[in-house]
């Protein structure tokens, strides 16, 4: 997709987005604080500092291997599950140490929502039972609840009007975009703070795509978002923040207008202008 | 373009060698057990009738009688081998594929697959040496045992491949919505990778079916009915093996009758529960 088959009232309204966040400084939702991490004796990341803002969109670009989805995976703990990561530093959401030793990693991962690259709907499970998976595996039976809360999901995720007649379908029945769709209603019906998004839209087709987008730009009125992304147009259109990272290290993090109209490194210039990466 | 015609024409003639030779090769992995199918059907057939499922043996030198007791016998160790091998193999199989060290991991399986291996009399003998002797006599509980313990790492085994065939993708999304790790084992993975662990158990049951080397020492074989657990049971592959051998032209004829019903047993085991598992969304055939 190019810039100019983007409608201009989504670059408008990214504007004013950003002009009103830098009146009114959000709080801080994450805190990271000279992270380092290592694969083994490879290092991934090194001395990375960044506040990310609350109720916004914050996008992370660079070229494949800068370390960013090392970066986000070490936001909800799920680099942990890697036997060989070993990690330095702070990270705080909302002020609380998420590596706290007191802290139960699966109890930070509830709070904070997770969407990979490829969907990944589970595919012993109807559309229904993908969604409320989370909380009926975390000990919520009453199905009053289970179908209010699957219901405003799919909404949130703009799914509902597509689904709502098959509920009971097959997951894997849906197309990639639905099905992208349906793991971020997975997702939202946990009712975490944030979300953090792995390239959501890359192996989606442009319509499927601005679907996405378009979601985001919805969810960000309640959710704290963090999205890895290859694709800069995107991060223009859909976030206020954008980091930009490159062999491991953090060379920028600033409002998405600055990153992309008038960068202050050299580096982040020749990579949003398409130079190199 | 004369050369390139002609070396068009060999290519396809290469190829259409080829393809006959692997569906000739094909066709032969078939064969035997056409072959099999067709001797039993031909030679036991015809003794297979009402009798032969719900009477006794009669006495030698009598005519007729059947194998009921035979049946019930391998349908009862069955049961009780799975007892023991089903859940250990596939819980075994969980912990390899989840859970364990590699170097731990690495000796389990390699002790497997030398068990694998192992010949089946020589489980007989050990089970011998561990049960009979101890017990002071043959009995169900030893050949179940027998057979269970040759059912554990062929589950074993297949277990962890079916889990580790499971993407990882699906644990990190489990893991991502924050599940507890043993839910996720258990409700997501195991339920992804339920029709193969099914298959390798029904294997697993098919192959030890016919065994009838671990059963000689321990299950041992009767002529009636068995209910007690602690006494010697019967079996169709003893019962064959003990007909086979003997000078009786009608002990043949039963022998026939019953290698025919232990392969349709197994047959239809295979059938029956791949139909029942026909998962309602899974994605492989």
């Amino acid at each position: 997709m190019t810039l100019n088959s983007i409608p201009l009232s989504r670059l408008a309204g990214q504007a004013t987005g950003i002009e009103a966040s830098s009146v009114t400084p959000s709080p801080v939702a994450f805190d990271v604080r000279d992270l380092n991490i290592w694969f083994g004796s490879h290092q991934v990341l090194f001395d990375v500092a960044l506040q990310v803002p609350a109720r916004a969109v914050t996008a992370i670009i660079g070229p494949s291997g800068c370390g960013k989805s090392t970066l986000l995976r070490s936001l909800n703990r799920m680099h942990d599950l890697v036997p060989s990561a070993r990690m330095e530093g702070r990270i705080t959401l909302f002020g609380e140490d998420l590596y706290s030793k007191k802290i139960d990693p699966t109890l930070v991962r509830r709070r904070i929502g997770m969407v990979f690259q490829k969907s990944n709907p589970f595919p012993t499970m109807s559309i229904a039972e993908n969604v409320t998976v989370g909380l009926r595996l975390n000990g919520l039976r009453k199905s009053d609840l289970l179908q209010e809360r699957l219901e405003t999901s799919l909404r949130m995720a703009a799914l509902w009007d597509e689904v709502k007649d098959r509920l009971n379908a097959p997951a894997i029945s849906l197309s990639g975009g639905q099905q992208q769709r349906l793991c971020i209603a997975r997702a939202l019906a946990v009712q975490p703070e944030v979300l953090l998004m792995d390239e959501p839209a890359s192996a989606l087709d442009p319509i499927a795509t601005a679907h996405i987008e378009d979601l985001i730009l919805d969810l960000k009125k309640e959710f704290t978002i963090v999205i890895v992304t290859h694709n800069m147009q995107q991060a223009a259109r859909i976030s206020e923040h954008t980091a930009f990272f490159y062999l491991g290290k953090l060379v920028e993090f600033d409002t998405t207008t600055k990153i992309f109209t008038t960068p202050a490194q050299k580096q982040t210039e020749d990579y949003v202008t398409g130079r190199f990466g | 373009m004369q050369v390139s015609k002609h070396h068009h024409h060999w290519r396809k003639l290469k190829s259409g060698c080829v393809s006959i030779v692997c569906f000739a090769c094909a066709l032969a992995v078939i064969a035997p057990l056409g072959l099999v199918l067709f001797h039993l059907v031909r030679l036991g057939a015809g003794s297979v009738d009402w009798h032969f499922f719900t009477a006794l043996p009669k006495p030698v030198g009598e005519v007729g009688g059947g194998m009921a007791n035979a049946i019930v016998g391998t349908l009862t160790l069955l049961g009780l081998a799975a007892l023991l091998g089903v859940p250990v193999g596939v819980l075994g199989g969980i912990y390899l594929s989840e859970y364990g060290s590699r170097r731990f991991n690495w000796l389990v399986r390699f002790m497997a697959d030398i068990l694998n291996g192992t010949p089946s009399i020589v489980w007989g003998v050990v089970v011998y040496a561990l049960l009979v002797i101890p017990m002071k006599g043959f009995s169900v509980y030893a050949g179940a045992v027998a057979l269970g313990f040759m059912m554990i790492p062929l589950i074993l085994r297949t277990t962890e491949e079916m889990l580790t065939l499971v993407p990882n993708s699906y644990r990190e999304a489990a893991y991502a919505l924050g599940i507890a790790r043993w839910k996720i084992i258990l409700h997501i993975v195991v339920k992804i990778a339920s029709k193969g662990i099914v298959t390798g158990v029904l294997l697993a049951l098919a192959r030890v079916a016919g065994e009838t080397a671990p059963l000689l020492f321990t299950a041992f074989g009767n002529r009636f009915w068995n209910h007690d657990l602690k006494e010697p049971i019967a079996a169709l592959p003893l019962q064959i093996f003990t007909y086979a051998i003997s000078p009786y032209e009608d002990w043949h004829r039963q022998a026939w009758a019953g290698a025919l019903v232990l392969i349709l047993m197994v047959l239809a085991l295979n059938i029956g529960v791949r139909f029942l598992t026909r998962g309602k969304f899974s994605a492989r055939g």
